[in-house]
């Protein structure tokens, strides 16, 4: 069992991998992040300025959203993940790729064509409105067709492994691809009105839609952004750390009960809504309870550098896998405390929410994945190391002076506006017009969009130092286990 | 049974993951199409009308629901704010809904007939220009485009498809509908209010010469949340 467990160690060996395929979707992943987080940063910035939207109906707030939304989540993040899910699953299978390059190369172009088909479609006004759903028919259809060779490609590979055992980080991965396939397809079944046309209309209604919509939503955050970057979590923490995953136990029990728990979450989204009370609750009450297997993934993630704490100091690209998984499980823990009704009475509607999803996204999702890219270009490229470790340090705290910026701000936002839509006079009349507390708002999207701009920089070093790494450049600096005796020594140099 | 046989066969593996992942999205979906009291029966609910239709069609293009939410929650706030609580009844024929999850800007669901025509013409053009405060962007544009909306009667009958109930007569007249409550007075307003009562009839933008996408919208802002007899409705009818 213990062998299951732990990382498979001699990653290259003697079989020949496909590389091409994940280098591309590394490229990829790094470029769509940096045109996501700039979205993100122009939309924080209309919210505070709304002459940003330049009066144009390309450019307002409502349809560079999804641009935001959509670059971040699927082009960002699910690059990153398919390129990282196809390195994983031929290094824990011991073979190539099932298919080889030509099926490999055949998903890549496929996604991108995806995303570039999406968010031309959002700018033109080509939308569903469905949160996180929002490409036309057409567009859907075509993901319907990639992510299908993309399941055939994962579970073949699987299927010719030289392993006995599935990783665990396979578990997840499988999971992720079969319930984002799932989800896609019930959430989507549109009629178009006309072939040649773009409009289509969904065929749920009202709160039948509503259910569906966040049943969708919310296990996109699930399983795209939960347990994918699980699987991810998985391999590269063990890799990383040099050490095998703290509780082999943990993982099943907490794999099978995430899976099942996290279906259930989607109503906490519709709390005091027109959907049944029975929904509702029994949404939230799963909710509460998917904090347990949360953290147990936080756990196994944390626990595998037991007798390696030190490493914490020494190794940037380890302390960023690590925050991610201490974030994870911070909105782990927010999550559920937020689906609680009364709570959520409160923090709905506002910026809060927005919050929340942000210490998931930039904390969690984000900086796993620059964990990932700092361990796996030097590899990918036949590097020695990464052409500079002090840039990946520089990189961890302005991005996380930057997340604690933004998820601090929207927590007094949201928290504020929440308290002053219910608040009342000592006459008994609503004390402040609905104007008035986005008024209130102003200096906290300043901050907000400050935040965001630090993130951005922050993968701008990225950006430089895996493109020098790429290139071969290795950047002269002392190795840092040695860095605090260095400085202590040479203070005044 | 040994967890050894998930993580050595594919096949279970996957199967084990379908049956996880299938049960819960059942048990909360299923009865919502199946018991019949999750939407309560009230008077005044019928399908948009085809100007309306257009103006919702605008609404989900530019993505509105990004920043105004259409459902109001049973909160004493709420309702001195919005009006009555939100009624699963009132978006039964909406493909897609669009309750939304942010107030950036405040709800809509009840947002017509708050506001005249010209103040909505104002405040989509400029909204700064009557709220100075406002943070929403401006949208000139709708009021120099023209609503290409020929294949009105396409879109109804789409509709149709998936659940609305749309009768042959209202999807044979969608154009002459759309013009009439577009140019108020010259078009035959008694058809279109006995196909759609309470329909809100006239030249929102102030531009008589043509229909544009702003008219469209106003037409449907006008009539959000109004359809409703909220006289004839007890609040036991809404208990599930």
């Amino acid at each position: 069992m213990s062998a299951a467990t732990a990382a498979p160690a001699g990653a290259r060996g003697p079989v020949a991998y496909n590389d091409g395929v994940v280098r591309n979707f590394m490229i990829a992943a790094i470029f769509w992040g940096v045109v996501g987080f700039l979205a993100g940063v122009v939309i924080a910035l209309q919210l505070a300025f709304p002459v940003l939207n330049l009066d144009l109906e390309w450019t307002t707030f409502g349809r560079l959203r999804p641009v935001h939304t959509s670059a971040v989540i699927f082009a960002f993040g699910g690059s990153a993940l398919i390129g990282a899910s196809l390195y994983i699953v031929q290094r824990t299978c011991r073979t190539p790729l099932f298919g080889g390059e030509f099926l490999g190369g055949f998903v890549f172009w496929g996604y991108q064509i995806f995303i570039v088909l999406a968010a031309l479609g959002y700018v033109l006004g080509v939308t569903q409105s469905k949160e996180y759903a929002e490409p036309e028919w057409y567009v859907d259809l075509w993901l319907t067709i990639v992510w299908v060779v993309y399941l055939v490609v994962f579970t073949g590979t699987l299927m010719k492994r030289k392993e006995p055992h599935i990783y665990v980080a396979n578990w997840f991965l499988l999971s992720f691809i079969v319930t984002v396939a799932m989800l896609h397809i019930v959430n989507n079944l549109t009629i178009p009105v006309s072939l040649t046309g773009a409009k289509s209309y969904i065929v749920w209604s009202g709160v039948q839609d509503a259910m569906t919509q966040w049943w969708y939503a919310h296990n996109a955050v699930g399983f795209f952004l939960t347990a994918g970057f699980l699987g991810m979590m998985y391999y590269y923490i063990p890799k990383q750390a040099e050490r095998p995953v703290y509780s082999y136990r943990l993982s099943i029990v907490h794999f099978w009960t995430l899976i099942f728990m996290y279906i259930w979450a989607g109503p906490h989204h519709l709390h005091y809504t027109a959907l049944p009370d029975w929904a509702q609750t029994l949404g939230m009450t799963f909710s509460v309870m998917l904090w347990m297997p949360s953290w147990g993934g936080m756990i196994n993630g944390i626990m595998t550098l037991s007798g390696a704490w030190d490493k914490l100091r020494t190794d940037p690209v380890l302390r960023f896998m690590v925050t991610s998984v201490a974030f994870y499980g911070m909105s782990t823990f927010e999550g559920p405390m937020m689906s609680v009704k009364a709570v959520n009475s409160l923090s709905h509607y506002t910026d809060w929410t927005i919050g929340h999803v942000h210490s998931g996204a930039l904390g969690w999702v984000a900086f796993v994945t620059f964990g990932c890219f700092y361990f796996m270009v030097p590899k990918l490229w036949n590097r020695e190391r990464l052409y500079s470790m002090q840039l990946v340090t520089w990189h961890f705290w302005i991005g996380t002076l930057g997340i604690v910026l933004y998820i601090t701000a929207m927590w007094i936002s949201g928290i504020m506006q929440g308290l002053m839509w219910r608040a009342y006079d000592s006459l008994g009349f609503l004390q402040y017009s609905f104007i008035e507390t986005v008024e209130a708002m102003h200096p906290y999207y300043v901050i907000r969009a400050i935040g965001g701009v630090m993130f951005l920089i922050g993968s701008l070093i990225m950006v430089y130092n895996l493109w020098k790494t790429a290139k071969g450049e290795l950047r002269t600096e002392p190795a840092y286990a040695e860095a605090p005796h260095a400085a202590a020594a040479g203070t005044g140099s | 049974m040994s967890h050894e046989k998930f993580e050595t066969n594919v096949i279970i593996l996957i199967i084990g993951i379908l049956i996880t992942i299938s049960i819960g999205g059942l048990v909360q979906l299923v009865p919502l199409y199946t018991m019949e009291q999750t939407i309560e029966e009230v008077d005044g609910m019928r399908p948009y009308s085809p100007l309306e239709l257009a103006g919702r069609n605008i609404y989900v293009r530019e993505g509105c629901y990004t920043c105004h939410s259409q459902q109001v929650r049973p909160f004493r706030d709420e309702a001195e704010r919005y009006g009555h609580y939100s009624l699963a009844a009132e978006s039964m024929y909406d493909h897609p809904f669009q309750w939304g999850s942010k107030r950036t800007g405040p709800d809509l669901a009840r947002v017509g007939g708050k506001y005249s025509n010209d103040w909505h013409v104002a405040h989509m053009i400029d909204p700064r220009s009557v709220v100075p405060e406002s943070i929403m962007p401006g949208y000139p544009f709708l009021a120099e485009k023209d609503l290409g909306f020929d294949d009105a009667a396409d879109h109804l009958g789409t509709l149709r498809v998936v659940g609305v109930p749309y009768t042959d007569d209202q999807i044979a007249n969608a154009a002459a509908d759309l013009a009439a409550q577009a140019n108020g007075e010259e078009g035959d307003t008694d058809a279109l209010l006995a196909r759609y009562p309470k329909a809100v009839v006239g030249d929102f933008d102030g531009d008589p010469a043509r229909v544009t996408e702003l008219d469209a919208m106003i037409a449907y802002l006008q009539m959000l949340g109004t359809l409703v007899d909220f006289t004839t409705f007890k609040p036991e009818m809404a208990q599930r």
